[in-house]
């Protein structure tokens, strides 16, 4: 009986679903004017100039990094952004695939300490004294 | 139960935006991705997997370099270039990102003509990309050749910390045979496109579904992928 009316629900539902999505993707796709890509392409050359300079004048310290990090953020954005459509996608996609890399973060932090300890124990005790 | 599925047939309610737009579309107990394609969907958790992979990768990089005493060799040092007579330093890097790039333009260049059923344009701009990527891999070769012949290796390297050698040699390695899979995507998909299978929905010789231009937008996003790791790649091994 229960299999019955969950066998029959599926097939109610596949079609309804099937031509939603089908509609909505073969309607439109994914179509932006070509001015956008072409501007985005730049700017993605701009940016690679800029993070390629911090290392041909040398820069160091904070801003070096820091330089790095925003060249290599905004190009990322950009890429995802635009080129892969993330900015024109609805949030359930977005969310499900943008938020899972924050734990990421967390990895980082917590091999930042740990790499931390590695380092002052062979400081301590590995280190030829010289 | 059949009743509430008949009380609604076949239209699908508005839907929500913004946050209660994410509960409802997840909650809804049927598909949680509305408008977009099966094909499109797993491409994009494929993608999250692999970003998890390289991620791995990087994070091991980083933690040998924070933790080893040994100082880590310069990689502006390592990868300098002597170009009529001028020492110029990461240069092959520089211009390998800027090859990349090229291709990525090229490729959203080709999803776009794709969407608009241009299929001469679209499987050119796809060639173009391919070769772009097959340049960039011939690169790494060359740049991989070098570091070999001066005596790099998983285990050591003139220059300091051992652990380099085996950083660069799994992360642009990894990197490369996704190029190079890349590479391959396209190609394939190129030539479908220039015969029109997507024109005429000719059913596909392994699935016998009927293709659409999508599948040109979903090798997209595994090649701006690859771009985008080596966005990554280039600030934190090659930059930092």
């Amino acid at each position: 009986m229960t299999n019955a009316t969950v066998h029959m629900e599926a097939q109610l539902h596949a079609p309804v679903h099937g031509a939603v999505a089908t509609a909505a993707v073969h309607a439109k796709g994914q179509q932006h004017p070509i001015k956008l890509y072409l501007a985005v392409w730049g700017w993605l050359f701009v940016l690679s100039t800029c993070s390629y300079l911090v290392d041909y004048f040398g820069l160091h310290g904070y801003l070096r990094w820091s330089l790095i990090l925003l060249f290599m953020i905004l190009k990322a954005g950009l890429i995802v952004a635009v080129f892969m459509h993330m900015a024109w996608e609805r949030l359930a996609l977005a969310y499900a695939i943008l938020l899972p890399p924050i734990a990421v973060l967390v990895f980082v932090s917590i091999m930042v300490l740990e790499s931390e300890y590695t380092h002052f124990l062979r400081v301590l005790f590995f280190a030829n004294p010289s | 139960m059949a009743e509430t599925v008949l009380t609604n047939p076949g239209q699908s309610p508005a839907r929500l935006e913004g946050w209660r737009g994410i509960a409802a579309d997840w909650a809804s107990d049927q598909r949680a991705f509305k408008n977009v394609s099966w094909g499109k969907a797993m491409m994009w958790i494929f993608l999250l997997s692999d970003t998890f992979i390289f991620s791995c990768f990087l994070l091991s990089y980083m933690t040998a370099r924070m933790s080893t005493t040994v100082p880590w060799p310069n990689p502006s040092e390592v990868f300098a270039l002597n170009i009529a007579g001028n020492h110029i330093p990461l240069i092959l890097i520089a211009i390998m990102t800027f090859v990349l790039i090229s291709s990525s333009g090229t490729m959203a260049m080709a999803v776009n003509f794709g969407y608009r059923r241009d299929r001469v344009r679209t499987a050119i701009l796809m060639l173009v990309t391919a070769a772009f990527g097959a340049t960039f891999v011939g690169m790494q070769a060359f740049e991989w050749t070098k570091l070999i012949m001066e005596g790099v290796r998983p285990w050591g390297n003139p220059w300091g910390a051992p652990q380099f050698g085996a950083s660069f040699f799994m992360i642009t390695g990894f990197h490369g045979t996704h190029v190079t899979i890349g590479v391959i995507f396209l190609i394939a998909i190129a030539r479908k496109v220039f015969r029109g299978d997507f024109d005429v929905e000719r059913r596909g010789f392994f699935t016998s579904r009927r293709g659409y231009y999508e599948i040109v937008e979903i090798t997209g996003l595994y090649w701006h992928f690859v771009d985008l790791v080596w966005v990554f790649i280039f600030a934190f091994f090659y930059l930092w």
